[in-house]
Parts: C-alpha cells; structure tokens; sequence
C-alpha cells in the first residue's frame, strides 16, 4: 500500500471500511464484500492492500476470495449472462448451450469478453424448467434454446 | 491437569483432558493411519484417513478430543472398508503413476496403500491435466500429485513462519497455491527454507534435479524442531 493508492479515491474509502472493522471479529469477508461494492470485483492489488492493510497473509485472502462464489476477480462485463446448469437443464442439454455460447463469444463460464460486453456464469435452476434449456442476460429469461435463438438473443445485446 | 478415562478397541486408558483420540492411541502403541497428520503441526482433519468408530459414529481421531467415558474402536470391517475407499478416491482425484513419479518408494500416500492392501481402484480416474510450476529456484510444485493435505500450508505458515502457501477454490476446483495465485518463484515471502517440500507426503513439493524414485523426504526433521522449541 501506498499514498498514490490512498489519493485514489475508492482505495481511501476501502482504507475506512477496514478501520470500521478494527475490533469486529473475523471481519475479512465483510472488508471484501465492500471492496467488491467499491471496485466492482477484486483484482490482484485490491487484494493484495486488503492483506497488508488487515495483516492477513495474501494466501489466505485469495483462498477466500477464491472459495465463494460471490467474489469476483476480473471486471464485470455490460451484460451478465446466466446459463442454467439445473438438472432439467442439464437434461436438455445446457452442455450445448455453454459450447455454443463459448464459440460465439470466445469466453468459458466466470470469463468475460474482451470488449467487457458479457461476462457468462452458471446458476442451478432459474425456477423455468419448463423451458430448458433455459439462460438468463440481465433480467431476462431465455429458453428453448437452440443455436439459431441463442444467434438472435445474442444480436439484440451486442451494441 | 484432568485426567480422563476412555475405552480404546476394549482397553481401559486414562489420557490428560484435550488429548486427541489419535494422541491416545499413539501412546497405546495402537497403530491408526494417517495422512495429514503431521506431529507439531495443527490439525485440520483433512484427509479422513484417521477415522474411528466412537460408539457407531465415525469421526476423525485426529480432531476428536477425547470424553469421560468414550468407547473407541479403532479397527473394524467397516472402518478399514471406509479407509480403503477413502484412499481410492484420494489415487482417484489426481495422477498418480507412481513409477514415473520423484517419490516413488519414499511417498507416505504409497506406503498406506501398501499397507491398506489397495490392490485397484474400483472408481474410475479424474485425471485432470493440471499445471506444473517450476519457477522457483529450487522446488517445483506438480498439482497433479497433490492431495490436498495442507501440511505445506500449516508448516509454511505455524514453523517457518512464511504463510506462503494456501488453498485456493473448493471441491475439486481446491488447488494449493502460493500468495495471491502467483508463480511460487516470484512469491516474496518465500525464504526457501524447504519445509514444504520436507512435508509433503507425496510427490507434488519436490526438490529440482531428482530423478524418478530419487526424492527421500525428511518430515520428522520438522517435529524434531518444533518440540526444540517448545523446549526452550
Ligand atoms: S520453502 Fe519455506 S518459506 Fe518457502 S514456501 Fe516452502 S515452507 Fe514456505
Ligand atoms: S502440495 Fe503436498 S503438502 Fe501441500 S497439500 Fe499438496 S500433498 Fe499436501
Ligand atoms: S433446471 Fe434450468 S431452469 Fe430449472
Ligand atoms: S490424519 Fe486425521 S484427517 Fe488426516
């Protein structure tokens, strides 16, 4: 850590958020929680001023960002797709759904393109199975889905 | 300080309060296996070798402390069933081909298979393909061997001091790793003792230069120095 980070802006307000926490009791994940809030994910320096700041080793910290699901270490793309990997989905083949997407985009899933316009994650069960295979873009639900619909969905994001 | 009694595969024992199962039956000269395990490092119960049978339930003898009045069963057809099993999946979960491997005959994980009488694994092979990292100077650290036991972890950080090592994800995402993920070559902290390598029960933390078979291990040398210490 150092001054030309605590002129940033966020990285002062990460260096409060730690001070908040001075007394509580295993207050790591809730210090990053917040540094997620702040950044948006946690790249490699934000952990790594987490460590020396709390006084926890980095092997520790990045085990723990690495463990829950939550936590993010590469930038959030503009669009968040969700594929389904529940067991009707499975069933129906979200296989070929994550195959499809990754020719289409280039990224596996906890990836993000590189124009950060998607970012691809699984979910178990989106409560639509009726319509497996089923993904969801923001807030929005796609099923049936087969090369051709995925194509077009895909088209109506890409800006 | 307190003494309490407990029933050890039928024996009446008496053992000081917060002395583990596995502590117990050491002192009896009753022999459990074990895998993570390493006297004078913390125990995290990791590896399920230890298992015993405390009246019908089978738990950890390495994190079981004992109570008044406890009845342990330390060998059974079912405990050396579940034990077998165990160590199936634990050859099963990553590569183990232990003639082309450094510590072929001086590998802890390949004596308790002797020992076990593991002749075959029932359940079917991961075989992962995982990264090999060589950037240290003098040790290399091979993912596909490792069992996850944490002993590089806990000596690294609880003897040497260094908290280098961690582990990283869950399931069997769970990889051992230096600092935030980097290469171990560029991890600052590191001080290249080489405990971890000592203390590694497989050939995942080995030293460079060595040869299939040629890798003998040196655990003990860690206990040694830690109750040196505690001594002082
Ligand atoms: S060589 Fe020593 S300091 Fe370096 S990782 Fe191994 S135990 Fe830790
Ligand atoms: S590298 Fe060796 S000591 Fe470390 S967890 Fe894996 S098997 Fe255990
Ligand atoms: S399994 Fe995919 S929506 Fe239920
Ligand atoms: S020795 Fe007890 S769980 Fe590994």
């Amino acid at each position: 850590m150092n001054d030309v980070q605590l002129k940033n802006p966020m990285y002062a307000e990460l260096d409060r958020v730690i001070d908040s926490y001075r007394d509580a009791k295993g207050p790591l994940i809730q210090v990053l929680h917040r540094a997620q809030e702040i950044f948006g994910y946690l790249p490699p320096e934000v952990q790594q001023f987490v460590s020396q700041r709390m006084g926890i080793p980095p092997s520790k910290v990045y085990g723990v960002v690495t463990f829950y699901n939550f936590f993010r270490t590469v930038p959030q793309g503009k669009h968040v797709i969700n594929v389904c990997l529940g067991t009707a989905c499975h069933v129906k083949g979200a296989d070929r759904v994550v195959e499809i997407l990754r020719e289409e985009l280039g990224i596996g899933i906890g990836q993000t393109t590189e124009d950060r316009q998607f970012t691809l994650s699984a979910v178990r069960c989106l409560g639509a199975c009726g319509l497996a295979p089923v993904m969801m873009i923001d807030e929005e639900v796609y099923g049936k889905l087969d090369r051709a619909k995925i194509k077009h969905v895909l088209q109506q994001y890409a800006s | 300080m307190k003494e309490i009694l407990i029933r050890i595969d039928g024996k009446e024992v008496s053992a000081p309060a917060g002395s583990t199962i596995l502590e117990v039956a050491k002192q009896q000269g009753i022999p459990i296996p074990t895998l993570c395990h390493l006297d004078g490092l913390s125990d995290i119960g990791a590896c399920r070798m230890c298992i015993v049978d405390v009246g019908g339930k089978i738990v950890t003898s390495c994190t079981t402390k004992i109570a008044e009045g406890m009845e342990v069963i330390t060998n059974s057809d079912r405990l050396a069933e579940l034990r077998r099993l165990n160590l199936e999946l634990i050859f099963a979960e990553r590569n183990h081909v232990c003639s082309m491997c450094v510590s072929n005959n001086h590998c802890e994980l390949q004596d308790l298979a002797c020992d076990l009488g593991m002749q075959h694994v029932e359940v079917p092979y991961a075989y992962p393909r995982l990264s090999l990292d060589a950037s240290h100077p003098k040790f290399i650290i091979d993912q596909n061997r490792c069992i996850l036991c944490g002993r590089c972890v806990r000596v690294c950080a609880e003897v040497e001091g260094a908290h280098v090592w961690g582990i990283a994800g869950r399931g069997s995402e769970a990889r051992v790793i230096t600092e935030l993920g980097i290469d171990w070559g560029d991890a600052e902290m590191c001080t290249d003792c080489g405990k971890c390598v000592q203390v590694c029960p497989t050939g995942a933390i080995v030293e460079k230069g060595k040869a299939a078979a040629e890798m003998e291990k040196h655990p003990e040398l860690v206990t040694t120095l830690k109750e040196r210490r505690e001594n002082d």
